[in-house]
């Protein structure tokens, strides 16, 4: 394979040759550039432009040029609610309720997410043997696929499973986790909170053994107590980088689908359908195709993921600047 | 904080643990057993036969009832310890069960048939591994296909992707050239634009281009990631400019720089980046759900998915094939899981 490769990379030098011969000064950079301008060309840019036309045209022919202009109708559609804070009250109900969901879903796995991981990473950061070791404990399952994780999870809480063994064992009923809503929704953030954290552990853990030591020095010297020492020191100087934590689990989180998707299916009911699914089974699963209103509602998404994404570059800097 | 509960615990007398030490220890321990436990209940799970996947509540080792095959009956027979009533101690093979009641046959009399009590017998078993749930994915699934079109989109996708991404990470790196700032400025906004809000246009685009439902059309698009050209940007920024110029003075070409210096020297970089990008098609998921539609071209993870459904009750099979999937990366975990870690550490992920 790598031979193969080589063989073809070394061929690329003659005509780089004769192009190096009529580009002047660093224009030849250009030619470097081009493969991966043409992949983001096609594979990204279009694509945006696409998109917002696809947003203001309806009924559900694929091509462009077959599609009528509805102007606005995409997003008054999907916005129209009498009241947002009830899904019912929409035109769209499955939209506002994969909204819902979404919002909740982020709210808790962001939070439980940065909390569990903070004190895993404290916990690392303590004079403990073999320190390598249990940080790839908890790192291992961001490795594992979302489908893997998903059928982990619901092999141990099927109705003969792990999980009820162990509550009949607490002399406790059985339950059908899957069916009822609520379990279904916890069992998600649950699943999603486990295969994650390890990542996010890993630069709170970076950003802990950024803090110089004699500041820790200084708070001994002192005769700090250890939870004062956290309150006054750990926390305000791991701050930067809490925050970068924070909005990369957000972006992620507001983009989570495989891993709850090939866990409930969305189900039971629309319970624990997110705004991805939605987005994918109304555009592409659902039958007639609705491309428009799968486009107006992932501008939406965009537009609230390009302000998160703001947010991170801004701290980012912030925090290696500082 | 380590040397504040050192200072503590050293008032405290030598070698005595703290209690935070015995929660640091508590929960490392918790852990081990919440991080690694489902998967080794997963895997042990994988080889029980059908019958001992439903018993509830079910146990960790694999077992298996221990058969008997007699004169007269076509199938193999469960074997029985009787522990109550006039047969107490023997070992008997049961034929059939009715209600409560069990029919049972002596060993070396298998035409008599005596009427026992289900509570009156014990099965007999013996750990056995259930080695058919994976033989069966060969028989009964295309599994080879899905794993072939797994490894063909893994490594396809990440060779096409470190070239293409290292080759434009040294053109903004080592030339000074007008319009390089306008170039980043468009790799930022790609990155802030994921491929999950572009589903419905990459869509028609793949279409357009006739890579939909290929393996063509799952690796052709993610091809270009603005987060591998960043990486290789940052570390080609490393390399001093005086061996390019070097090389220059030699009359290389600046392809030859490019791929006979400044590639093999950003060789950390890109082996970290390949990690990542293996890692990232082997488990991607959503892109190929869309582009891929005929289950001939579905990779593992959608052969996965598609069959949960399928299957629900065929969990033998289920489980085997989700350890075959898991498989490369508990490897690739084995042996690289510290680059992987300063990896996506340094990269933030995708």
């Amino acid at each position: 394979m790598i031979r193969i490769v080589s063989f073809f990379m070394d061929l690329i030098d003659i005509p780089m040759r004769h192009a190096q011969k009529y580009l002047r000064g660093h224009t030849i950079a250009w030619v470097f550039l081009l493969p991966n301008l043409v992949l983001f060309g096609l594979f990204a840019f279009l694509p945006i432009l696409l998109n917002v036309a696809y947003a203001f045209t309806g009924t559900d022919n694929i091509m462009l040029w077959d599609r009528t202009y509805v102007a606005g109708d995409n997003f008054a559609a999907l916005t129209a609610c009498s009241n947002y804070l009830d899904a019912n009250s929409c035109e769209l109900d499955l939209f506002w309720r994969s909204v819902h969901n979404t919002l909740l879903f982020i709210v808790l796995q962001v939070g439980i997410m940065v909390g569990v991981s903070l004190v895993t990473a404290l916990i690392l950061n303590r004079r403990i043997r073999a320190r390598g070791f249990f940080r790839s404990v908890f790192f291992f399952p961001v490795l594992l696929s979302p489908v893997v994780v998903a059928l982990i999870w619901k092999w141990i809480l099927q109705r003969n499973g792990l999980m009820n063994a162990g509550l009949e064992q607490l002399g406790l009923e059985r339950v059908i986790w899957m069916l009822d809503r609520n379990w279904a929704f916890a069992w998600s953030v649950f699943l999603s909170v486990w295969a994650h954290m390890g990542f996010y552990t890993l630069i709170l853990l970076a950003g802990l053994q950024a803090i110089p030591r004699d500041v820790y020095d200084a708070a001994t010297m002192d005769a700090a107590k250890p939870f004062r020492t956290f309150y006054r020191i750990t926390l305000p100087l791991l701050m930067p980088t809490m925050l970068v934590v924070m909005v990369l689990a957000l972006i992620k989180g507001v983009q989570t689908f495989d891993e709850v998707y090939a866990f409930t299916g969305g189900g039971p009911g629309s319970a624990t359908t997110l705004i991805i699914q939605y987005i994918y089974e109304t555009g592409f699963a659902g039958a007639p195709r609705l491309f428009g209103l799968a486009s107006a509602a992932s501008i939406i998404l965009a537009v609230v993921l390009a302000a998160l994404t703001f947010l991170q570059l801004k701290f980012t800097r912030k925090n290696a600047d500082g | 904080m380590a040397k504040t509960l050192e200072f503590l615990t050293r008032t405290r007398g030598h070698g005595k643990l703290h209690w935070t030490d015995w929660f640091t220890y508590a929960y490392l321990l918790f852990g081990i057993l919440l991080m690694f436990g489902p998967v080794v209940w997963l895997v042990m799970s994988s080889f029980k036969t059908d019958a001992e996947l439903d018993r509830f509540p079910p146990r960790f080792l694999p077992y298996a009832a221990q058969t008997v095959e007699l004169e007269g009956y076509s199938k193999p027979l469960p074997l029985y310890k009787v522990v109550a009533g006039d047969l107490t101690g023997e070992t008997v093979a049961q034929v059939r069960r009715i209600g409560l009641t069990s029919q049972v046959v002596r060993l070396d009399a298998p035409e008599e048939i005596i009427k026992i009590n289900l509570k009156d017998r014990e099965p007999i078993e013996r750990i056995s591994i259930a080695t058919e749930n994976y033989t069966d994915l060969f028989s009964k699934f295309d599994f080879l296909r899905f794993f072939w079109n797994s490894t063909f989109i893994t490594v396809v996708a990440t060779v096409i992707m470190l070239i293409v991404n290292s080759m434009a990470a040294f053109a903004l790196a080592k030339y000074k050239f007008s319009g390089r700032a306008a170039v980043m400025a468009m790799v930022i906004g790609v990155l802030m634009i994921p491929q999950t809000v572009v589903l419905v246009p990459l869509f028609i685009v793949t279409k357009e281009l006739g890579m939909l439902d290929s393996l063509w059309g799952v690796i052709v698009p993610g091809a270009a990631t603005p987060t591998g050209i960043f990486l290789l940007r940052q570390y080609m920024l490393t390399i001093p400019d005086e061996i390019l110029d070097a090389a220059r003075m030699d009359k290389a070409s600046e392809w030859k720089i490019y791929w006979r210096i400044v590639l093999p020297l950003s060789a950390p970089a890109i082996a970290v980046l390949a990690i990542l990008a293996i890692m990232w098609r082997w488990n991607d998921f959503l892109w190929p759900l869309i582009a891929l539609s005929r289950s001939e071209n579905f990779t593992l993870q959608l052969a996965l998915n598609s069959f949960q459904g399928e299957m629900t009750t065929q969990w033998s099979s289920l489980l085997a094939m989700t350890v075959l999937t898991l498989l490369p990366v508990a490897f690739v975990f084995a042996f690289l899981q510290k680059y992987i870690a300063t990896g996506i550490a340094s990269t933030g992920g995708k």
